[in-house]
């Protein structure tokens, strides 16, 4: 049994507390935008927002979470896609696949809040989720956008 | 607004009418579809079909119906532009209905093939999309001319709009609609089609029309499937291939939480059936699970490079390839030899999405849900292990989250699903591999090896190239029949003598390329680009050295051996050009240059890199070139040209998988690494349509941007790079 906040409604989930958040996200909960990749922190389809930090969930058991940890999906990124990263994936039609976009969307919004004009170089050190499609010159070019300025 | 004078010639036509009456009684319509086309189909139902690759809806709004399968490519995007051109709809008002494989089946493929791979979505479609949405505009504006009692002739149409001049009349799609369903069709062949020239819709960099839901959350992929009752299912595969399920003791996951049963999968699998999925896995971990793990304990990394080292020199066996001269004799008494031998290894495709398959069997009906390239082999595979007819058996196909070839003929994902479903009888059963499995059981791109030689006369001019290839074949594990005599002209892909599809092009007057098959027990399958990944490195680092040695420019010495292939010579100048070949570059930054060709496109590619002092590579910019006759979305093509950078980039630097005990030896994304963010290049997209033919977008560049960084390697270092992947090189 655990008592978590997502996307600012407490839920109550019937689990083990040894299960990764990601599963309980997408089992218990039921949303599925936050995406199975690797299981062991290194693609970051499962990234996730939590207090505002990016996190990858499918490392983190449910156990380690309080029910004052506030977690946020994409499905509660924005009501209406109208986060600024949203905004610029769709004008420079980032995804292809779209797997890995969750993931990629959150770390980046993670990355503007805490640095809203990155440079190449932070958008190196922070965008590190695996995109096997390979949307990667688009994400930069999209990263720069939300930041509300041209390609450095 | 453009003016159509076309009658109507008769040609007897299946009326809608009836087919969804056959279709009601027999397949598509009157069961559940808990997913997406749920909605869709009221709508649909609320329309019109015109024809089967178009429904009006009373809006003017169009449903356009799509068979390829798409995996992020585009292909539905393309696919839809080619449609809607010759429509003449509103691009702003249209959606994808994408049609299933029982429904093609029940309509006798009206929508042709459903395969989509070897980038053959869009080239082998466009001529009869086309006229499907032709026809079904000729149809519309052949009502309207009745309805005014109006030559046709007199029409015009635009974004949906039909006017007629003369008496200041206008309609919409939306209205004739009806009328135009009940007309008879008009022979396609007999319709002439847009010259791409006056194409508006496509032809055009618009935005892709599946991009909204990738954004938020909502898409749902097959992995996402949510059925009233459905439980879900863990795997694990003999770690050996080719080895059975001896035994496993049930007893001790009893009482796990969730925890249904534990089922043998055919010969060698074993599933755990749960309430969620972690549930389902952590209990498969838990299993005791003894394999009988068979012959291919034996094989190793090195029992297999022996093998190929053998097909390197062996003598006295058939060999796929073909020749020109007398190529042994002229490099024999040639003034400057070069040899070299090259090596490639096994690579796993790693769909970002693992792979899963839901399944509901019951005696009547099996169905299908799953993320598929090929959409009727999976209906084929659901009816074989079901041992239900073709009839019975339906597969709805939801967008993949990556395809690259491992997801088409090779249905092993869609066969182990049903084989659990059939174990719980009408329960919708979802299986998802773990990641480790996936990476330990894919249809890998096959291990070869290259020896190559050439002669060079006293002038520095290439006189004889022996190209010797030596490697597992995809074809001896997927498709044997068509194997003839031991000879697999497929594993020479890009080098063949015909023109049109891979074509090697350089002239050399004495020319011998052979392939020796020599396989193992490590399944194979195509890979984004195929063979052409592997053989362009041969041929194209091979070149490097051979121009090198001849003391020749790379660029000038591939030009002066393309004179008789002008569109394999328009690319290498395309790319060399936009890299601005021979001027300066920032110092300790080099270029490599390759051309290759594949999947009916020519390609080329510069790379710009610098080692350091160090061994480190970066890959500073890379400039692609490619001729794919037809563009018919150039950011598409753009994107697509991009991802093939990253992908070959991720095998060219760290793609390996490696054998002992006869098992893979990587099994995550810790030892299988893939390209990130930071190591892209900046890469920048020629594209140079000649509008002669139709070629794939796909894969065809994936093949050039190995050589080319290697070849820039070379340059930057004076070695060349004969083995992949640079992880494994000292480049200092
Ligand atoms: S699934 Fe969590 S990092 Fe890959
Ligand atoms: S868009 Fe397909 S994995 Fe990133």
């Amino acid at each position: 049994m655990a008592r978590l906040n997502i996307n600012g409604k407490l839920r109550d989930v019937q689990v083990e507390p040894d299960t990764p958040l990601l599963w309980v996200i997408r089992e218990q909960v039921g949303l599925t935008g936050t995406k199975y990749g690797c299981g062991v922190a290194q693609c970051g389809a499962c990234s996730v927002h939590i207090n505002g930090e990016v996190m990858r969930s499918c490392a983190i058991p449910v156990g380690n979470v309080k029910a004052t940890d506030r977690i946020v999906t994409i499905e509660g990124l924005s009501a209406t896609s109208s986060h600024p990263v949203q905004k610029a994936w769709a004008a420079l039609d980032v995804p292809q696949c779209g797997y890995c976009q969750s993931g990629q969307i959150m770390a980046a919004a993670a990355l503007l809040k805490k640095n809203p004009k990155p440079t190449d170089k932070d958008i190196d050190e922070a965008m590190t989720n695996i995109c096997r499609c390979g949307t990667y010159q688009r994400i930069r070019a999209a990263v720069h956008t939300a930041a509300g300025r041209k390609e450095a | 607004m453009n003016k159509f004078s076309s009658k109507i010639p008769s040609l007897s036509r299946r009326k809608f009418i009836i087919d969804s009456a056959a279709v009601g009684g027999g397949l598509a319509v009157g069961f559940n579809l808990p997913i997406g086309r749920a909605a869709d189909a009221k709508n649909t139902l609320r329309g019109n079909e015109v024809n089967a690759w178009v429904v009006v809806k009373p809006d003017s709004s169009c449903v356009i119906r799509v068979a390829r399968s798409e995996m992020g490519q585009g292909t539905h995007t393309g696919l839809v532009q080619l449609v809607a051109e010759e429509l003449e709809c509103d691009w702003k008002k249209l959606s994808i209905d994408q049609v299933t494989a029982g429904e093609n089946l029940a309509r006798k493929r009206v929508w042709g093939e459903m395969g989509t791979g070897g980038s053959r979505g869009i080239r082998i479609s466009q001529d009869y999309v086309r006229r499907g949405g032709a026809v079904a505009r000729v149809m519309l504006l052949q009502a309207a001319a009745e309805q005014w009692k109006v030559p046709v002739e007199e029409l015009s149409v635009a974004k949906g709009v039909i006017t007629h001049a003369t008496s200041k009349r206008s309609t919409t799609y939306g209205k004739v609609a009806a009328a135009a369903a009940k007309l008879t069709p008009p022979d396609p062949k007999s319709i002439k089609l847009k010259d791409p020239k006056d194409w508006k819709i496509a032809g055009k960099p618009v935005l892709r029309l599946d991009t909204a839901d990738k954004l938020n959350g909502s898409k749902l992929y097959s992995i996402d499937l949510k059925l009233p009752g459905m439980l879900h299912a863990a795997i694990r595969q003999c770690p050996v291939f080719g080895g059975k399920l001896s035994s496993f003791d049930e007893a001790k996951i009893a009482g796990m939480p969730g925890v249904k049963r534990a089922v043998k999968v055919n010969d060698s699998a074993v599933a755990v059936v749960a309430d969620t999925w972690w549930r389902a896995k952590k209990a498969l971990d838990a299993l005791p699970i003894v394999w009988d793990e068979g012959a291919g304990t034996a094989e190793s990394s090195a029992t297999i490079a022996e093998r190929l080292k053998g097909g390197l020199t062996a003598s006295d066996e058939p060999f796929a390839g073909w020749q020109v001269g007398d190529a042994l004799k002229a490099i024999g008494g040639a003034a400057k030899k070069i040899d070299a031998v090259y090596s490639t290894p096994f690579l796993a495709h790693a769909t970002m999405e693992p792979m899963n398959c839901t399944a509901r069997v019951s005696a009547e009906r099996v169905e299908v849900w799953g993320p598929t390239q090929n959409a009727e082999a999976s209906l084929a595979a659901a009816s074989e292990e079901s041992g239900l007819p073709l009839g019975k058996a339906e597969v709805y196909k939801l967008d993949l989250g990556g395809g690259f070839g491992r997801r088409g003929g090779t249905q092993d994902y869609t066969r182990q699903a049903v084989a659990i479903a059939k174990q719980f009888p009408g329960v919708p059963i979802k299986l998802v591999w773990s990641r480790e499995e996936d990476m330990q059981h894919d249809f890998y791109r096959p291990i070869s090896m290259c020896k190559l030689s050439a002669g060079l006369d006293e002038t520095g001019k290439l006189q004889g190239l022996h190209i010797r290839i030596s490697g597992q074949s995809i074809n001896a594990f997927l498709n044997p029949a068509v194997i003839k005599e031991g000879r697999d002209m497929r594993q020479v892909q890009g080098m063949y003598k015909d023109p049109g599809d891979a074509q090697f092009a350089y002239t050399v007057p004495n020319l011998l390329i052979e392939y020796a098959m020599r396989n193992s027990h490590v399944p194979v399958g195509p890979w984004r680009g195929v063979n052409t990944n592997q053989n362009g490195v041969y041929l194209e680092c091979f070149i490097e050295e051979v121009a090198r040695a001849a003391g020749t420019d790379s660029l000038e010495f591939r030009r002066a051996l393309l004179h008789d292939h002008p569109k394999h010579l328009g690319v290498l100048n395309a790319a060399a050009e936009k890299a601005d070949w021979g001027k300066p570059l920032p110092p300790g930054v080099h270029r490599g240059i390759a051309q290759f060709m594949g999947y009916g496109s020519y390609s080329a590619a510069v790379a710009e890199v610098s080692v350091s002092a160090k061994g480190e590579l970066k890959v500073h910019r890379m400039v692609l070139a490619l001729n794919c006759g037809h563009a018919v979305n150039p950011q598409q093509i753009a994107m697509q040209v991009e991802g093939s950078v990253a992908f070959g980039l991720t095998a060219t630097l760290y793609g390996e998988l490696t054998v002992g005990n006869g098992r893979i030896q990587q099994s995550n994304f810790h030892d299988y690494a893939i390209m990130r963010l930071a190591e892209m290049p900046k890469v920048e997209t020629v594209i140079v349509p000649t509008y002669d033919f139709w070629g794939g977008v796909g894969e065809p560049t994936i093949c050039v941007v190995a050589p080319a960084v290697l070849n820039a390697i070379f340059a930057a270092t004076g070695k060349p790079v004969r083995s992949l992947p640079l992880k494994n090189v000292k480049l200092v």
